[in-house]
């Protein structure tokens, strides 16, 4: 195997996946390969694939964020009450949201440098305290009636050929892109995938491991925060128990997409992908009508469980013949 | 005693904690340790934070051991709905007792084997081993419901959840029973032993001749089982089950408490009654929320508070500025600024 193909196989693998799973659909349902189902897909996981961008990085640089899915509850809650009950118009309170989103991760990931403690915890305990945050704003959901919001929701690049992209799509394309940008053609890039591959290496060659840390914490939940503006558009309300679960999805997202979890290998476009096969698997099953929806969860799982395997085969291939696969 | 044991004096935040929450409960609510005898059985604040503290007790002492081989289980909430959901559909089919226990049970087990078989065999990171079965679980479970709330009225499964033996409520003897037997297998063996062996370095514990793979199944099969009769609990208590909130987020309570107990996340040394006392400390905080009249709320920023502070007391950084009780060495100590380990010195 040449190098190139070995470095992005897990890659070319994930998008066959997509690419396949996308023609059998099409196969079955004759609608499904329509401009309509893809503008969809893209504007339905708008806020997934945003907030899986974050994690990719968190994940990259050997970490992990559990509060995600909180901090997007928590910020469209903030947005809903700033706006309907605090009088605020939208664009401050955005701003207010992301900036709070982004000083809530970036304190975490500064516990996190300091007191060096497991990621794991310290943002299970950012997942409370921020779902406790949005319940002590309110219990409700509440709607938002701004006539911005409607505005921004009938916002939609539309293409000849029939594609229409929501705002939310156009911004989830527009995070993937700056993302692999940062990750590929920056200095924080760089050092991510260094932090992540070895952390005691990347001190002694002059990583600013303190600064990295706090900036992919702090990365990570300023797209969260963007994640919730986009769900508060897409769903018109705040409500302090959406997108639970949603730090999960992402984690799929980014296991599926091919990036390792122990850190400093993967790709941002893996999961891309890796969220649009869940978005497929989702779609499909509505298609059908006749399947219920545990499936997507089962068939998640056994994706999952597929590409884990494919990763640890292919680690076995690297570490050359007859190699005790790498301790996880 | 064995070397593993944990001295008088690291306990000694663990218990505090548990007192001092239980008589901030005792001055909101003068009751609170009021106990009375009604119908065979006992009734009191106190019974109810033990009642209900139940479940995520007995995911603690299979959490603990899980951690202390340094993995996770996070797929116990969903296997507690997938034993449930069986305990409900089958008793609903007409099923015997003794059919359905063994049927939850194994399934239990089932879960526990395939979760350690990809920890053990595959080495899988249990983080990501076990999100196949959180994730995959709570569709098997509403698989197994076909989606609805099962609901069922045999008195015989019922007793599970609400019955008691001698005046205790099952729940309470059932999680007894769970950790006499667990510290048993464990501190009566050489068991425990080889589980922090593990948990320390899993290669020089199997250089020095213990059965990894062995112990790794153990443990997460231990766990799947004490899952299993969690979700037991929970169905039999609610006289249903329901696949979709059934256990949910209760592997995240389950961690908590073993780390609010002081077992390191870092696997090693593990404190089996400590993790029951982090989730008791848990418990009585949810039900002194409820009693003070303050709002629910609140009550996961203050679980939020115990856990940051708990974890900083442990921190590596704030234990090198703290005397060290004699022979303890601080938890989760950090790693020398070189790591001698053949992965890093890879070109």
């Amino acid at each position: 195997m040449t190098g190139a193909l070995q470095r992005f196989l897990p890659l070319i693998v994930t998008t066959a996946v997509l690419v396949v799973g996308f023609l059998l659909c099409a196969a079955q349902f004759p609608n499904f390969a329509s401009w309509r189902v893809v503008g969809n897909l893209l504007t339905d996981n708008a806020f997934l694939g945003i907030t899986a961008v974050g994690m990719t990085f968190v994940i990259l640089s050997g970490g992990i964020d559990l509060s995600v899915g909180a901090v997007i509850g928590f910020t469209t809650v903030l947005l809903a009450v700033l706006i309907e009950q605090g009088g605020w118009h939208p664009v401050p309170a955005f701003a207010v949201a992301l900036i709070a989103a982004g000083g809530f991760g970036a304190a975490m990931g500064g516990v996190i440098h300091v007191f060096q403690m497991p990621p794991f915890i310290v943002t299970l305990a950012g997942m409370f305290i921020a779902r406790g945050l949005g319940f002590v704003l309110t219990t409700d959901s509440v709607p938002i009636n701004h006539p911005l919001y409607g505005e921004l929701n009938d916002m939609a690049l539309r293409f000849d050929f029939g594609l229409k992209l929501s705002l939310p799509a156009l911004l989830m394309l527009g995070v993937v892109l700056a993302a692999v940008v940062l990750a590929h053609w920056t200095r924080f890039g760089a050092n991510l995938y260094a932090l992540g591959g070895n952390r005691q290496s990347a001190e002694l060659m002059g990583v600013p491991v303190a600064r990295t840390t706090v900036a992919v914490y702090g990365l990570s939940g300023l797209l969260a925060g963007l994640a919730g503006i986009v769900f508060s558009l897409y769903t018109g309300a705040g409500y302090s128990l959406a997108a639970t679960g949603v730090e999960l999805d992402t984690i799929t997202a980014v296991v599926i997409g091919g990036t390792q979890l122990t850190g400093g290998y993967g790709y941002v476009v893996g999961t891309f992908v890796g969220v649009l096969i869940q978005g497929l698997i989702q779609t499909y099953i509505t298609f059908d009508g006749t399947l219920s929806s545990w499936w997507t969860k089962i068939a998640i799982g056994v994706l999952l469980f597929v590409f884990i395997l494919l990763q640890k085969g292919l680690l076995v291939v690297w570490a050359g013949r007859g190699g005790e696969p790498a301790e996880a | 005693m064995t070397l593993s044991a944990p001295g008088p004096s690291r306990n000694l935040p663990q218990y505090g904690a548990l007192i001092a929450v239980l008589l901030a409960n005792w001055l909101l609510f003068p009751d609170f340790f009021a106990i009375r005898l009604q119908d065979g059985r006992l009734f009191g604040s106190l019974i109810d934070v033990l009642n209900r503290g139940a479940p995520v007790a007995l995911l603690a002492i299979g959490m603990t051991m899980v951690i202390a081989t340094r993995g996770v289980d996070l797929s116990v909430g969903a296997v507690m709905a997938i034993s449930g959901a069986i305990a409900a559909t089958m008793t609903g089919a007409g099923w015997s007792l003794p059919a359905v226990l063994a049927a939850s049970l194994a399934a239990g087990l089932l879960c526990g084997l395939w979760n350690g078989l990809l920890v053990a065999v595959l080495r899988i990171q249990p983080i990501i081993a076990t999100l196949i079965l959180m994730v995959a679980g709570r569709g098997i479970a509403q698989l197994v419901t076909e989606g609805q709330i099962v609901t069922f009225t045999s008195p015989a499964l019922a007793f599970i959840g609400s019955g008691s033996f001698l005046t205790v409520p099952m729940p309470v003897v059932l999680t007894i029973v769970a950790l006499a037997v667990t510290a048993l297998l464990v501190r009566a063996t050489a068991l425990g032993l080889m589980i922090e062996a593990v948990g320390v370095n899993r290669l020089s514990s199997a250089g020095a001749g213990v059965n990894t793979p062995v112990v790794l199944v153990a443990v997460y099969v231990w766990c799947g089982l004490c899952a299993a009769v969690a979700g037991l609990i929970v169905t039999a208590d609610i006289r249903g089950a329901d696949a979709n909130n059934a256990g949910l987020w209760l592997e995240l309570d389950a961690i908590l408490a073993v780390v609010v107990g002081g077992t390191s996340l870092l696997g090693g040394r593990f404190g089996l009654v400590l993790s029951v006392v982090g989730a008791l400390i848990i418990q009585a905080m949810n039900t002194g929320i409820l009693l003070s009249g303050f709002k629910p709320e609140f009550n996961l920023i203050v679980k939020a508070g115990v856990l940051l502070v708990v974890l900083l007391l442990q921190s590596p950084t704030l234990t090198l500025f703290l005397p060290r009780p004699k022979g303890a060495r601080p938890i989760g100590t950090v790693k020398p600024p070189v790591a001698p380990t053949s992965g890093g010195a890879k070109p």
